[in-house]
């Protein structure tokens, strides 16, 4: 468990590639990671939905790497008259409990950040690893971790979340990382050994093996770049799902109630009901940062979906030829 | 018949899954917090409640493959001990039984109601490609599968409740009343439902309404689509019975294991608006450490779950001849 939360943020993993179109960062390295690099910003910039993806997470990277230039004030400092509406002072007014909420809101954004994209590279790494082989290996190696995914798969995520959440007293970032990694990889595993043992009699495959190299040569090198775009929609999407499952673990409770995060101001803001004590700013704007980040990642994926599928590209050009028929 | 066997023996290895993951998570967790929270409360336990959950969470020092097969007894025979703090001293069956039909009144119908209409949109959008319904459809969808479910029933109790006052938010029925067979009471009922399940309507539709759509755009593009307009069938003919009836397959199994997440698919919502169903009980078993209430929530739920895929398996081997020999 603590493997995987230590590894969440670290750009020199092999995963790190997808984060290349959103966040900026440099390919993993290799003639084909700096093409399927020029491929996706290429895809990224003429796809409006992935442009605005890309900015809008670009812009929550920023607020998370530098929230003290943005917000001056302490989050956690309990220093001001309580419950004031916004003003100058404080844009978004402050908390029952006398913190300002434009700071804490700044300062949430950082952890949330980390546990979406942590637990969305700790999903596609164990997910490409155990689908992969179980791919690869074949035989009983794949009906075991087979009937793994399989089992885990329709084990209801949330509920078991809360319950693992209840026996861990306040999950803090690390942990929340690795308990949504563990509950979530399943989904993906499967996609990945459909995809991989769609590949197995490839000739490509088979030239490898003819060429005697190792097994995980011809999976690291020769499987996985093939299926880039299922990696990247992975990631999206398995981040998408830890900010929302995070946030709701933070909203009951079962989230570190001493890390200012977006579900745990909704769960202090639930608490003091501040929507019967006039403020509803404090459970309004969490929500909408929520929103917005999830929207982050739900276009880009959106727009990768589009670029992969073109059956689901808007059809503008078709509509000419409708309306002919129509008519 | 071959495959109904296959898929029976799966769904009785995912439940052995389930109650072995129940047996161990407490006693992987640091300090076994279960056993502490049972010494707590062990005077105002039955005997018989006590040996069952010594059994299940490991107090004294037993052998522990003599407890597991204990345990396994006790779930088989419906034993699931008392609540040590919820209601305390109750029997965790009794006090589940109480939930699960206001659960299945709100989440089943609202889940029913979702289905029809979801379907229902996705087709007519499908059939009018690149018309007004479908150009703003992927993009609401989009802001809707980010949107947490809790944080929409937040904002409906501003508008509607606190602001608005036009719907109650809070529990079932009004407290006041008592609880009887005539129109006062059932009216209250579903006032109080109106919100709850709005919430879940608007947060389950769009996955109805985008599946849809897309199994429906691919269908249209099949042969015998064409070949119907060229035969110069009506339109709404070809829409219901070529198109959709072909392409409502993905969201009929899907539909069938939806059913299997009303019983634990709207914790949150529950919640929000105190609604006393499974899930509301779930919380309040884990913000009071009520662990013997809490697994058998849990195990609850995993079994509804397991219960509809299996149905949905059944019924697509049935409506699909194609998906036999398949898996």
């Amino acid at each position: 468990m603590a493997v995987i939360g230590a590894t969440g943020g670290d750009p020199a993993l092999p995963g790190a590639a997808n984060l290349a179109p959103a966040g900026g960062l440099p390919p993993a390295g290799g003639i084909t990671g700096a093409r399927a690099f020029r491929r996706m910003t290429r895809a990224v910039t003429s796809n409006r939905k992935a442009t605005a993806g890309a900015v809008l997470l670009l812009i929550f990277c920023l607020v998370a790497a530098f929230p003290g230039v943005i917000a001056r004030d302490d989050p956690e400092a309990e220093i001001y008259p309580r419950a004031l509406g916004p003003s100058l002072h404080h844009l978004l007014g402050t908390t029952a409990f006398g913190q300002d909420l434009f700071a804490q809101v700044v300062w949430g954004t950082r952890p949330v950040l980390l546990i979406a994209l942590g637990a969305g590279l700790g999903t596609t790494i164990i997910a490409t690893l155990i689908g992969v082989s179980a791919a690869y290996l074949g035989g009983v190696w794949d009906g075991v971790l087979g009937l793994i995914i399989d089992v885990l798969l329709v084990i209801p995520a949330f509920p078991l979340l809360i319950i693992i959440g209840s026996y861990l007293h306040g999950a803090g970032t690390g942990v929340m990382i690795a308990v949504i990694t563990l509950v979530s990889w399943s989904y993906t595993a499967r996609q990945l050994r459909a995809q991989a043992l769609s590949l197995r009699s490839r000739d490509f495959l088979e030239a490898a093996r003819v060429r005697g190299e190792r097994s995980l040569y011809i999976i690291a090198v020769e499987i996985i770049p093939t299926m880039t775009s299922l990696l990247v929609a992975s990631f999206l999407t398995n981040a998408l799902y830890a900010v929302l499952f995070s946030s709701s673990l933070q909203f009951i409770g079962l989230g570190d109630p001493n890390v200012t995060s977006w579900g745990t101001m909704l769960y202090w803001a639930e608490n003091n009901e501040a929507f019967q004590t006039g403020q509803a700013l404090w459970i309004i704007v969490p929500g909408l940062c929520i929103v917005a980040l999830g929207t982050a990642f739900a276009l880009l994926n959106y727009a990768f979906d589009e670029i992969g599928n073109p059956a689901l590209r808007p059809v503008r050009s078709m509509r000419g030829k409708r309306v002919k028929r129509r008519g | 018949m071959r495959f109904v066997l296959r898929r029976l023996g799966f769904f009785v290895l995912t439940l052995w899954a389930a109650l072995t993951l129940n047996f161990f998570l407490p006693r992987l967790m640091p300090g076994n917090p279960a056993l502490a929270a049972i010494g707590n409360h062990r005077g105002a336990l039955s005997p018989d409640a006590l040996k069952v959950m010594e059994a299940q969470f490991g107090v004294g020092h037993q052998n522990i493959v003599s407890s597991y097969l204990h345990y396994l007894g006790d779930v088989a025979t419906f034993k699931f001990g008392s609540s040590l703090t919820t209601q305390p001293g109750n029997s965790v069956g009794r006090i589940v039984l109480d939930a699960i039909p206001w659960t299945l009144g709100l989440v089943g119908l609202t889940t029913v109601l979702a289905f029809v209409l979801g379907t229902g949109i996705g087709i007519v959008g499908a059939w009018r490609r690149g018309g007004r319904l479908d150009s703003i459809m992927p993009p609401i969808f989009v802001i809707m599968t980010v949107i947490p479910y809790f944080w929409i029933g937040l904002i409906l109790i501003l508008v509607f409740g606190v602001k608005l006052r036009w719907f109650p938010y809070f529990f079932s029925y009004d407290i006041t009343l008592a609880p009887g067979f005539n129109l006062a009471f059932i009216g209250n009922v579903l006032e109080h439902a109106i919100l709850p399940a709005f919430t879940l309507l608007i947060t389950t539709i769009g996955t109805w309404i985008l599946t849809m759509r897309n199994t429906m755009i691919t269908t249209l593009a099949e042969d015998y689509v064409r070949m119907a307009r060229a035969k110069g069938l009506p339109g709404r003919r070809i829409m219901l019975d070529y198109a959709a009836r072909n392409a409502i397959l993905p969201n009929l199994t899907g539909f069938a294991m939806s059913l299997g997440f009303v019983v634990g698919g709207a914790i949150l919502i529950e919640e929000v608006f105190n609604y006393q169903g499974v899930g509301y009980l779930l919380l309040q078993a884990v913000n009071n450490t009520d662990y013997p209430l809490m697994q058998a929530l849990f195990l609850l739920i995993t079994v509804a779950v397991l219960v509809a895929i299996l149905f949905s398996d059944v019924a697509t081997a049935i409506l699909d001849p194609r998906t036999r020999g398949a898996t």
